[in-house]
């Protein structure tokens, strides 16, 4: 019982924080539309690799953004020194990650939602497979762009280093994930290391709603590779967040 | 007679990378006292409260809060702490900032306004923790330490920057927080605010240089107040 009252005080302190800061709040909704605006501008001659192009990056942007707000804000926690009084009251650790991770987790679906919703029904990309898939895996990306996040803040020391995690942890995803160039087009090892990662499931199935009519077994299972990595990345955070210092 | 004792150290040792910073203290504190940890800045008071707080390895000796090891689960709630830096969200109102602490403390909402009038916080409830003075925002987070009936409160410099007046409010309030059961360390390194403590732990360089009560210090050394009691304490060791 208590364990629920501290996530959810945690989740609703989180959010009435961030509404006290509606720019913010305005970045997070209306970047990842605003790109994806860019991007449909961007191929106005070729709308064919608009709808190939499309749907992956609805799974780049929210997960990108989630990642850097979730660092970013988890290390300033630290910085203040609010963690480490919280870490000095009865809330569990992982309590509070759960807590963060609600917040976001609420932030992350509407921001996904929205830019499903533009994606779909103002730039009107055309995909052979089901929409609810397409917002079903969006969503699973920005989760995992949370949890990631949460996890990485325990590394950093200061805001400075929690931004360098973007580079450093998320773009070489990005650039073997199969967004570049296809996975089986790669050097051998690079193939391996591709699946090891879960960008690497994100892309795949995104890739396969725009040439499947179905959900193929295979989306299923990137699916479930997102969201299996996800809750991997809040149980290792939980770990690696520590009471005491040395 | 036996005493009850809120904590004991006994050749505490804290070690921070390779540095010693606390190079084995043995001292005691009484239940429903109030005792000054007085020493100079850098002398080891925030890593002995950070220890004695849970949030801080103890590399080798003893450590005992309220019967239990320093750090030990079931005593978060017993024990209230004010770091040093005001820990409060600085995008929350303070009563915001209180009702969250106050949810992961049990404390109910109406303690949290007991609380907030306590630290004379009324006028500055719903006002943003980030455009607050400093002694405001310092008395925003000695009240989120009083939430939840701690028994043990470890404030690090709390009236630090307060003007007089607010000062000797504060101190009245500890004695009251004292003669109600609680016991008090707090820390400082203006030597004045020791002469309000019933005992006292000198600190300087990671060493325990005096713990007794005031009175004792100032028969000890001959003196009238205790930052001349210090230095002549200083000057003896030395001489030794």
């Amino acid at each position: 019982m208590y364990h629920v009252q501290a996530i959810l005080a945690t989740s609703g302190r989180i959010l009435r924080q961030l509404s006290h800061d509606h720019r913010s709040v305005a970045l997070i909704f209306v970047v990842p539309c605003v790109l994806l605006g860019l991007l449909r501008w961007l191929f106005d001659e070729n709308l064919q690799a608009f709808n190939t192009i499309g749907p992956a990056l609805l799974g780049v942007f929210p997960f990108i953004i989630m990642f850097i707000i979730t660092s970013i804000t988890t290390v300033r926690e630290r910085i203040s020194g609010t963690m480490e009084r919280l870490m000095t009251m009865p809330i569990g650790k992982l309590d509070l990650l759960l807590g963060y991770m609600i917040a976001f987790g609420i932030l992350a679906i509407v921001q996904a939602l929205l830019a499903s919703m533009v994606l779909l029904y103002v730039l009107d990309i055309e995909v052979l497979g089901p929409d609810w898939f397409l917002i079903v895996m969006a969503l699973a990306d920005a989760l995992l762009g949370t949890a990631l996040g949460l996890f990485v803040s325990a590394f950093a020391r200061s805001e400075f280093q929690a931004v360098q995690f973007m580079p450093a942890f998320i773009l070489p995803q990005l650039l073997i994930c199969g967004l570049l160039i296809p996975i089986s087009q790669m050097p051998e090892l690079l193939e391996k290391i591709a699946y090891l990662l879960p960008v690497t499931y994100a892309i795949d199935a995104l890739n396969a709603v725009t040439t499947h009519a179905d959900v193929t077994s295979d989306s299923w299972r990137d699916l479930w590779v997102v969201i299996g990595f996800a809750l991997a990345a809040l149980l290792l955070g939980a770990v690696t967040l520590r009471r005491k210092s040395n | 007679m036996a005493q009850l004792l809120t904590l004991e150290a006994t050749n505490l040792e804290i070690k921070k990378g390779r540095t010693l910073i606390l190079k084995g203290l043995s001292f005691t504190v009484q239940a429903g006292s109030i005792t000054g940890l007085i020493g100079p800045s850098g002398s080891g008071k925030t890593t002995l409260m950070r220890a004695i707080v849970g949030v801080q390895a103890v590399t080798q000796g003893v450590l005992t809060v309220l019967d239990r090891p320093a750090g030990d689960k079931t005593l978060r709630p017993k024990i209230g702490y004010v770091s040093q830096i005001p820990a409060v969200y600085d995008d929350l109102t303070v009563l915001q900032n209180l009702r969250y602490f106050g949810a992961l403390t049990r404390a109910s909402r109406a303690q949290v306004d007991e609380t907030i009038a306590q630290v004379r916080l009324d006028p500055q409830r719903n006002q943003i923790t980030a455009s607050l003075s400093g002694g405001e925002k310092a008395r925003a987070s000695l009240a989120i330490a009083l939430l939840g009936d701690p028994e043990l409160l470890i404030l690090d410099e709390p009236t630090v920057g307060l003007d007089p007046l607010l000062r000797i409010e504060l101190w009245q309030l500890f004695s009251q927080l004292a003669s109600q059961g609680k016991t008090l360390l707090v820390s400082s390194h203006v030597m004045d605010e020791a002469e309000r403590c019933e005992s006292l732990l000198l600190m300087r360089a990671g060493e325990l240089l005096w713990q007794d009560s005031r009175k004792g210090l100032l028969q000890a050394a001959g003196k009238k107040s205790v930052g001349e009691a210090f230095v002549e304490i200083i000057t003896r060791e030395e001489a030794k």
